[in-house]
């Protein structure tokens, strides 16, 4: 995907720094921000702030609260309780001025199938304001970025999957914004489709959009934020930068890959003393946290030779995110399988 | 304000653009009532009796009124779609009229309307069809028309952000539609009809519709008809159009 998402007109860049947030303050503030629907709190005082120009992502499985998130933050809902600033601007106050700043690409591809992509583009310059040749102009523009100028003129249901997300993307950066929310930006994708994605997204950083995305995903957070707050039944539970995360588990990682699955009992029961946490086993390896480096190998070996216990594999390696996430919440993040309990 | 006719046309347009790229839904608009009128025409319309006219000049108004009157279908199955595949969503987060996606769904229906009505008239006038009437009647009667779609516009607005499915929006439609216009005297004489079918189609809004129409274009005996008319279409719309707003806030803000 070419990286030409350019903002470089100058008289454009003057309007935008006036038309920024009028104050200091950070691309988003939360504080305190409660929405239930019905009996269930979907959000339970979620606080966030991300400074202008950086990559947040938030963190969660399925049905944490994170669509939510992004709904009140694009003024999609109204938060029950908590104030939410945005590009300097009140969600619910200031809705409509806001609504000028923001960009939203979500989970489901929100293009009119029935129109072509040109079409599609101009509707939404059009919207927001643009005259018909400026958005059809603008139109052209997005969609020579991301590759789908062959199929300007053809009807958006003819896309793939991937084309949609792109054209959905290009839908949300039709005005420009300083401000980008992706819910979930990569989910059903192939592999190739989502890495170029993320380049568009690392692109897009770069050039000083600061973007808001939501994701299942650890590898796509460990890749694309600068920040990650993970989000798990309502609430933040974890901030920090990826390797900020990573050291919060200290130590390394022990993986154990068993000969035979139904020999983790006894390999964790061996394995126990090593750690200051009990070991947890999954599809037959059994991971620990361990102190120190020295000796630890051998240490793992002798104890396992001991007990009696036939292994495959045995390796240390720093702690990925998924690790981070499975100590923070007690649960695999892609395990999770409940709805996302709204929209 | 000037926002909002902006945003109402871009939308209209949108909704218009659909018929280019959907063949299927222009065929619902042309081909359709252009069978329907023949087949009534030819079909049954030796075993009616319509005394003092002709079956062909009696039915077509009541074949207008009826095409109308499912002229906002296309509200309903667009509306359902827009809130289910999240267009609605996009639509809320531009800085744009909150109204004129409602506004320009209806408005663009007044466009299909013109386009079958026109379609229908002309079939009509190469079966046979004649007027009795002058042209400002004429004009009188496509006003009412105009009128009475873009009132049955808000039905179908509201019932296509009720139902979770296009299918349902189309069955629940016919159903309530269907009933409504053949216990009228669009295709038969009220008169003709058993008991207590002649006292519902008396009271029928579509009796009263259609009536109107005939005393516009066939200079039949008016009554009170053509002023019930448009009080109906406008009741109908002042029920009607801030449910759907309503229904239409709700749907979206989930």
């Amino acid at each position: 995907m070419t990286t030409t998402l350019t903002r470089s007109d100058p008289q454009e860049a003057a309007l935008r720094e006036t038309t920024d947030a009028p104050t200091d303050e950070p691309a988003i503030r939360v504080r305190g921000l409660v929405k239930s629907f019905g009996e269930v709190r979907a959000l339970d005082g979620v606080d966030l702030e991300v400074p202008r120009g950086a990559v947040l992502a938030l963190l969660g499985p399925n049905g944490a609260g994170k669509t939510t998130a992004v709904r009140v933050l694009t003024t999609l809902l109204e938060p029950d309780a908590g104030t939410v600033r945005v590009a300097g601007l009140d969600v619910v106050g200031d809705a409509r001025a806001l609504r000028e700043r923001i960009g939203l690409a979500g989970q489901y591809a929100a293009i009119d199938e029935n129109l072509t992509g040109l079409d599609n583009l101009i509707m939404v310059g059009r919207l927001y304001g643009m005259r018909r040749a400026a958005a059809r102009e603008r139109g052209l523009e997005l969609l020579a970025d991301f590759e789908l100028t062959d199929a300007a003129k053809r009807p958006a249901k003819t896309y793939s999957g991937g084309m949609r997300r792109r054209l959905d993307l290009a839908a949300a950066l039709v005005a420009k914004p300083p401000l980008l929310f992706l819910d979930e930006p990569t989910t059903g994708l192939d592999p190739r489709s989502r890495l170029a994605l993320w380049e568009t997204i690392e692109s897009l950083a770069a050039q000083g959009t600061t973007v808001l995305l939501t994701t299942q995903y650890l590898d796509e957070a460990d890749r694309l934020a600068d920040q990650i707050a993970v989000i798990d039944r309502g609430a933040v539970i974890a901030r920090g930068t990826s390797d900020e995360l990573k050291d919060r588990l200290g130590g390394e990682r022990l993986e154990v890959r068993l000969a035979d699955t139904t020999a983790a009992p006894t390999a964790e029961r061996a394995l126990a003393p090593m750690s200051d946490e009990p070991p947890t086993a999954h599809d037959g390896t059994v991971s620990l946290t361990v102190r120190g480096r020295d000796g630890t190998i051998v240490e793992a070996v002798r104890r396992l030779d001991e007990a009696g216990v036939g292994v495959l594999d045995l390796g240390l390696r720093r702690p990925t995110l998924d690790d981070v996430f499975l100590s923070l919440t007690g649960h695999v993040a892609e395990a999770a399988d409940d709805e996302e309990t709204t929209a | 304000m000037r926002r909002l006719a902006t945003d109402t046309l871009v939308i209209s347009e949108r909704n218009l653009g659909r018929l280019r790229t959907a063949p299927d839904l222009l065929i619902a608009f042309t081909v359709q009532p252009v069978m329907f009128v023949l087949l009534f025409a030819y079909v049954f319309g030796g075993a009616i009796q319509t005394p003092g006219y002709n079956y062909i000049d009696f039915l077509i108004p009541g074949i207008i009124v009826q095409n109308i009157a499912f002229g906002g279908f296309v509200t309903a199955l667009g509306l359902n779609e827009d809130v289910s595949k999240g267009l609605i969503d996009r639509f809320r987060t531009l800085p744009m009229a909150r109204a004129a996606v409602l506004a320009g769904r209806t408005l663009a229906d007044v466009v299909t309307n013109l386009l079958s009505l026109l379609i229908l008239l002309a079939t009509a006038l190469i079966i046979g069809f004649s007027f009795d009437a002058g042209i400002g009647e004429i004009v009188a009667g496509i006003g009412l028309m105009v009128l009475f779609g873009y009132a049955f516009s808000w039905v179908f607005a509201l019932l296509g952000l009720m139902v979770s499915s296009p299918e349902s929006a189309n069955s629940l439609g016919f159903l309530a539609v269907f009933p409504l216009t053949f216990i009228s005297s669009a295709f038969v004489p009220v008169e003709s009809m058993p008991g207590a079918l002649q006292w519902f189609a008396e009271i029928n809004p579509f009796t009263i519709v259609v009536d109107a129409m005939r005393a516009l274009w066939l200079d039949a005996p008016a009554g009170d008809a053509i002023w019930g008319a448009v009080v109906w279409s406008l009741v109908i719309m002042a029920i009607f159009a801030p449910l759907a707003v309503r229904r239409y806030r709700h749907a979206a803000a989930r």
